[in-house]
């Protein structure tokens, strides 16, 4: 295979996987301290179509991401008061979350659907990408794509090498024990719910303000579900949540490859737009397959409510 | 300062009564909208909530939009009894409208009852086929559900795409992404002359009639209960885990199927890209808006077809988008699930003590 060919498929598979690392990481913490919110796709698309307006209004994508993270954190701190403090069930309520978020969005989003937004340029680190190959897909990218590795370096180290770390994956493990020693289990799913929530709005904002850059009604197609599916299939581990998250945009990315490689395969696009579901079912079904891997490794009360008794 | 008090006992009173709360928020919430997008609040209301069921017409548009509604909420309410989340109401629905069109433009020239009757079969098991795949994986892998069904939403949109632009396109439709327009025998009878209601709602009724008689008077259903109450008692009663998943997940799925079949074969009449309008999720709502029982599902359907009307209205009237329809929905569940919490806790106010 040509090399610059090469270059462009691995270009464009960590753009694609971009938002799913942001996406899947703010989940891994929520779920790391016991809460499980499926309304990753509603956030996502609030995200987006925030990032989006706000964009277009002031004509700056930092103020697009930022209204993303905002709208994001809000969607997840009416979550939170339902789930946390009214005890709601998590997997019903975070459905609710994202059939509200989507429509929501698709709402907001309306006058929006014919406009358009300027490119934002990469920014080309200098010498590393003029490596062959590997070059431009690493260093001439956008800034949002640097960052996400930033995100994942400081999941790591908050959570492995730092106290507040500690204390939330204790929460995530055993709550009632947490709470006996004296933590605010409440108020730290709290935090941690809205950082997931945050990091879906950047997610999504980063589809309609940097990748598209437009705004469609259900332009998030999936990608939340998928992410969630990243953190199971990732057993909440953060490197293979950024693996995982390669491997899925490289399976989003085929489809343009083959359909303009001219290599005369002359494959329906909705079979190849079909893959990356397909592939999310198939990597479920491996991980899952012998029950301790998932039973191992999940926080132990994920899902779970939890009242602290005075 | 207010407090939440855990009741000695679950309160009766409040589980119907939360979700009239619910509605009360939702309508609440719903006039605020308005005023924020600067419509007046009470002709949203009458142009959301009174206008369209104004006449007789209007009532039975809502009971048509509310026959896909009943049948997958009922399906679904079998298994999420049993903690068993079929969420690919929607992907299910589809696969079954695909299966029943196919049987449609098979027999296009055929006249008689067979025609209705085979796409009837063909719709459940369409349903139940996609349905399969996530009781498959989870008995088998034990994959998760919830993930897998809704997955499989996303294929079946894509493969009903595939199939009105390529194999079951009409030939004679100038490219148009649908198939060919059904025969008049492979259409569900009208009930009436002066409207678009058809046999499905009487179908509609029997399965809220059927599912009520599965869960409160049969056994299997009596464990499903058991098993989404106490999963541990369950089993130490030996009941199989493994039959529950099948059972909950195939009702939904051949409900969902039979729901995408009365679709095809009845407002719509062929095959497009738009077989659902969201029933396969705003069923979902349904259902637990309901508390899973079927009487409840008679209604919530009902109201949920009504915010689907009035999100047309809307649209026609006060030149809002119809996914304003979807709002109002996502806000109904949301306000269900939060002031569920009265059922085991009630407010007091008290002085917080340090």
């Amino acid at each position: 295979m040509d090399a610059s060919i090469l270059s462009s498929i691995l270009f464009a598979t960590i753009v694609a996987g971009t938002p799913l690392i942001i996406v899947a990481l703010g989940q891994l913490i929520a779920e790391k301290s016991g809460v499980l919110n499926l309304g990753a796709e509603g956030m996502m698309a609030m995200g987006a179509i925030a990032g989006f307006a706000i964009t277009l209004h002031t004509g700056s994508p930092w103020l697009g991401v930022l209204a993303g993270m905002a709208a994001g954190a809000l969607m997840a701190s009416l979550f939170a008061i339902v789930v946390l403090t009214l005890m709601g069930n998590q997997v019903a309520s975070g459905l609710a979350l994202s059939i509200l978020g989507v429509g929501l969005s698709a709402f907001i989003g309306k006058p929006y659907e014919s406009e358009i937004l300027p490119t934002v340029g990469a920014i080309r680190v200098p010498l590393l990408a003029d490596i062959p190959i590997i070059g431009e897909p690493l260093f001439n990218q956008q800034a949002l794509v640097y960052l996400s590795w930033v995100l994942f370096g400081t999941i790591v180290w908050f959570l492995y090498r730092s106290r507040p770390g500690l204390v939330l994956r204790a929460v995530g493990e055993s709550p009632s024990s947490a709470h006996s020693i004296g933590y605010p289990v409440i108020r730290i799913r709290y935090l941690a719910t809205i950082f997931g929530g945050a990091m879906a709005g950047v997610g999504g904002a980063f589809l309609s303000v940097f990748y598209t850059p437009l705004w469609v009604e259900g332009m998030v197609a999936g990608r939340g579900w998928i992410a969630i599916a990243l953190v199971v299939f990732a057993t909440w581990r953060p490197f293979r949540v950024m693996v995982g998250a390669y491997l899925f945009g490289g399976v989003m990315v085929v489809q343009l490859f083959v359909q303009g490689s001219g290599l005369g395969i002359n494959i329906p696009s909705q079979f190849l737009s079909a893959l990356p579901y397909l592939a999310t079912i198939i990597v479920l079904v491996i991980i899952s397959r012998d029950q301790n891997t998932v039973r191992l490794n999940a926080p132990v009360s994920l899902g779970q409510p939890y009242r602290p008794e005075a | 300062m207010i407090r939440l008090e855990r009741r000695p006992e679950a309160s009766q009173v409040m589980s119907y009564a939360s979700p009239l709360i619910a509605i009360l928020l939702m309508l609440i919430g719903g006039l605020l909208l308005f005023a924020f997008l600067g419509k007046n609040p009470l002709e949203g209301f009458k142009v959301f909530f009174i206008n369209p069921v104004s006449d007789w017409y209007g009532v039975s548009e809502l009971f048509l939009k509310a026959t896909p509604l009943m049948l997958i909420a009922v399906g679904l309410a079998v298994g999420f009894r049993a903690n068993v989340w079929n969420i690919g109401a929607e992907g299910q629905l589809i696969v079954g409208g695909i299966a029943a069109s196919a049987v449609a433009l098979y027999f296009q020239e055929a006249e008689g009852a067979h025609v209705l009757i085979l796409m009837v079969i063909a719709g459940g098991i369409g349903g139940m086929l996609w349905a399969a795949i996530p009781a498959f994986l989870k008995t088998r892998f034990n994959t998760n559900e919830i993930l897998v069904s809704l997955m499989l939403v996303y294929v079946a949109q894509l493969l009903v795409s595939w199939l009105v632009h390529g194999p079951m396109m009409d030939p004679d439709g100038f490219n148009f992404p649908q198939s060919r327009m059904f025969e008049d025998s492979a259409l569900l009878p009208l009930l009436s002359e002066d409207s678009r209601l058809n046999l499905a709602f009487v179908f509609a009724l029997g399965a809220l009639l059927a599912g009520y008689i599965f869960m409160f008077r049969s056994f299997a259903g009596f464990q499903m209960q058991v098993a989404g109450y106490a999963r541990d008692a369950a089993r130490y009663a030996g009941f199989s885990a493994k039959r529950m998943i099948w059972i909950g997940l195939l009702s939904g799925g051949a409900m969902a199927g039979f729901a995408g079949m009365s679709e095809v074969a009845g407002p719509m009449g062929q095959l497009t890209e738009h077989v659902s309008s969201n029933y396969g999720f705003a069923a979902i709502i349904v259902a637990f808006v309901a508390r899973l029982n079927p009487v409840g599902i008679f209604f919530a359907s009902l109201l949920m077809a009504l915010l689907y009307l009035g999100g047309e209205q809307a649209q026609q009237y006060m030149n809002l988008p119809s996914s304003i329809s979807n709002v109002f929905q996502g806000m109904l569940l949301m306000f269900l699930l939060g002031s569920d919490v009265l059922i085991n806790y009630r407010v007091s106010w008290k002085e917080a003590r340090v």
